[in-house]
């Protein structure tokens, strides 16, 4: 396997190519376009046999990923904040429609004010569309998770989101591995699915679900996102078996001893990571907890990985105004709920519109949950870096 | 270009749209849908807007669709037909099938002039292959009869009542076809299931071009429009025959008259066989006739019958 330097956009757009999709739809939003401009190269040059449509908005891109996904076609698209807002209510259908497509979404904070960089609002906005979402942390992450993307997607009959973060992962450039293309052919064959528009069939496919079905047939769409968990331990097994890495839905960094940790997703883990270790080495016992595969949310893993912890931080990178908290710290604490001894649970939120979270924040935050747990009383969420 | 139905023996018996679905007693949409799929033929892929045909032909368990039919989203039609036929384009390309279908995207005119004409423009502009049927009953009527952008001049709906300040609607139609022929695309045409042999060689043609082809039918509402359901087709005719709906096709640019009118009915006729108009007064009524003139001037259509 030969080693690239990559940034994390261009990353996705190798394993696209690789995947030998069939059609890509799709709109340039900030920081998502090199992803499908590379896409577009790779179609001008032959390198990749796709039809490439250039739609008019994410609304469309969208809509034309679930009819080309109808015909059996294997489907790509990318987008960030805006466009995955716009795209909104045709999410809900890609899922329960059970059309299966990889899009690539490069986190971004929504507007107002209008702004470019990081943070976690636009996935957490789409977070009940019943698309699985996984998580990746670097460009490596990136290129391996979009391969292991598409298996899933066939294999689940659902759509899949690669969620990276905005600059800090689509843009900085890191060393990738590559895997040969026709390694990549043997793991996701390109042959197409049932196509459910043939007159073969004749379906009707969208239709009008009275109050009489409607329940049964949306129950079916939440099945198939809990029935998921074991297609994902067993492709992420296979793939890490095949291709040497070591993916999982939880990544527990010094959990092994851990009394206070952090719980993060996405590029920051990194960072709290290194803090953690500064932290050990001046005697706390600081540990790292991250979540890879944010739908379906891996419950039994995350109660298993944070056992024993006497105060675990939840970083949100998102918020819920008017909400008793924020996204991912209610699921959190929704995990947590029914255990005896569970840590005690403090709340925070940083890094919105690409606000930089500096060590020193870190070393703030994992401060604030052991006074939170060693008092065994949680402050309100605390905004990280926010200027009094 | 082919004309291939001139008789009712030129038409195959198969019904493709099943008898039973619930759309209103007297619509004419389901004879609309019927005209073209006879034209079209089973290889067809129908793609619906959320609206009248959608929610009257769908409701599960049952399908009146004897076709590939699916639906989407209100606005998205056209991109999701875009969709369709890049899917298929491409597998067809990879050798990985051998299916070639005609796809029909099928708005009212709701989900084409006002909610989907962004992804229709979309759709028009990049060239793709497949036909866009734009049903135009005149008002939102699936939602109980509110005003759109199709809506004509002085019809009453529920959102443009007549009132002290008000004479009903108070713009004319939007001008769709011009809209959708400055895309440039090879086909677009006028129809009415009033004149079904036009309406089925038009669906012929538009589905034999290369490229996107915009069909634009009128179709007659009784529950909207407010007149008996049995004179759902008649109405149509006095569309044509007063000179407000020409029926006409355009072929790469150049406009083409396909029905003539030699002798017009006044306008009057068919304003007041509805009930949307039925609060005009005769100085309203001579003001639209002076728009169906217009059109017959433009059009060249005969005189108006005295």
């Amino acid at each position: 396997m030969k080693k690239v330097g990559l940034s994390g956009n261009y990353a996705i757009a190798y394993a696209v190519k690789m995947a030998d999709v069939d059609v890509i739809a799709a709109y340039p939003i900030t920081p998502q376009t090199t992803i499908v401009e590379k896409l577009s190269e790779f179609v001008a040059n032959g390198e990749l046999d796709a039809d490439y449509i250039n739609v008019e908005s994410e609304h469309s891109a969208m809509s034309a990923c679930v009819g080309a996904s109808m015909t059996g076609a294997r489907v790509f698209t990318a987008t960030s904040s805006q466009g995955l807002a716009f795209m909104h209510e045709v999410l809900f259908m890609a899922a329960a429609l059970r059309t299966p497509m990889v899009m690539a979404n490069v986190n971004r904070a929504l507007s107002a004010p209008l702004n470019i960089w990081n943070d976690h609002a636009d996935a957490m906005a789409e977070r009940d569309a019943g698309w699985i979402q996984l998580w990746v942390s670097s460009a490596q992450e990136a290129y391996d998770t979009t391969l292991m993307a598409f298996k899933l997607s066939e294999e689940t009959r659902l759509p899949v989101m690669v969620n990276l973060d905005g600059y800090v992962l689509s843009h900085t450039y890191e060393p990738v591995e590559l895997i040969a293309e026709e390694a990549v052919r043997k793991y996701i064959p390109s042959r197409p699915l049932v196509n459910r528009l043939s007159p073969k069939t004749a379906f009707s496919v969208g239709v009008v679900g009275p109050p009489e079905y409607y329940f049964e047939m949306k129950y079916q769409a939440i099945d198939a996102i809990e029935r998921s968990r074991m297609p994902i331990s067993k492709i992420t097994a296979d793939f890490n078996r095949s291709f040497g890495r070591s993916y999982d839905d939880v990544y527990a960094y010094g959990m092994e001893d851990a009394e206070y940790a952090l719980l993060t997703m996405g590029s920051m883990t990194g960072s709290a990571r290194v803090v953690a270790e500064e932290l050990r080495k001046e005697g706390l016992k600081a540990g790292v907890v991250s979540i890879r595969t944010f739908r379906p949310f891996p419950v039994e893993r995350l109660i298993e990985k944070v056992d024993g912890l006497m105060g675990l931080g939840v970083m949100d990178r998102a918020s819920t105004p008017g909400g008793p908290s924020n996204p991912l710290f209610s699921d959190i604490a929704a995990c947590l709920c029914g255990l005896k001894d569970r840590p005690i649970l403090q709340s925070f939120v940083s890094g919105l519109g690409g606000r930089d979270i500096s060590p020193d924040n870190f070393r703030t935050m994992f401060k604030a949950t052991k006074e939170a747990a060693d008092a065994k009383a949680p402050k309100p969420c605390m905004y990280v870096g926010l200027r009094e | 270009m082919s004309t291939s139905f001139r008789t009712l023996k030129d038409l195959p018996k198969e019904e493709l749209l099943a008898p039973g679905h619930r759309l209103c007693a007297g619509c004419t949409v389901g004879t609309t849908i019927r005209q073209i799929l006879k034209a079209a033929g089973k290889n067809t892929v129908v793609v619906s807007s959320t609206g009248c045909v959608e929610v009257a032909t769908t409701y599960f368990p049952q399908s009146a669709w004897r076709v590939p039919w699916t639906h989407v989203a209100f606005e998205n039609a056209a991109s999701v037909a875009s969709g369709i036929q890049h899917g298929m384009a491409a597998l067809y390309r990879k050798k990985k099938t051998d299916e070639k279908l005609n796809i029909i995207a099928l708005g009212g005119d709701g989900g084409t002039f006002d909610i989907g004409i962004q992804a229709l423009s979309g759709a028009l502009e990049r060239g793709e292959d497949f036909v866009y049927v734009c049903y135009d009953n005149e008002a939102y009527m699936n939602t109980g009869v509110q005003r759109s952008s199709a809506t004509p001049y002085a019809a009453a709906t529920t959102t443009s009542p007549p009132g002290k300040l008000s004479k009903g609607q108070n713009r004319d139609k939007k001008d769709m076809m011009a809209i959708a022929v400055a895309h440039g695309i090879p086909y677009a045409a006028t129809a009415c299931p009033s004149y079904p042999y036009d309406l089925m060689n038009k669906t012929r043609r538009a589905l034999d071009v290369e490229g996107p082809a915009f069909l634009y039918v009128l179709t007659p509402c009784p529950t909207g429009w407010r007149f008996d359901i049995s004179g759902g087709i008649e109405m149509g005719k006095l569309a044509v025959l007063t000179g407000l709906w020409p029926l006409y096709e355009v072929v790469d640019g150049k406009t083409k008259l396909t029905v003539q009118v030699p002798r017009r009915e006044p306008i009057k006729k068919y304003l007041q066989a509805q009930g949307r108009f039925r609060h005009l007064k005769p100085e309203d009524i001579a003001k639209i006739q002076e728009k169906a003139d217009a059109v017959a001037v433009k059009f060249g259509l005969g005189p108006l019958r005295q």
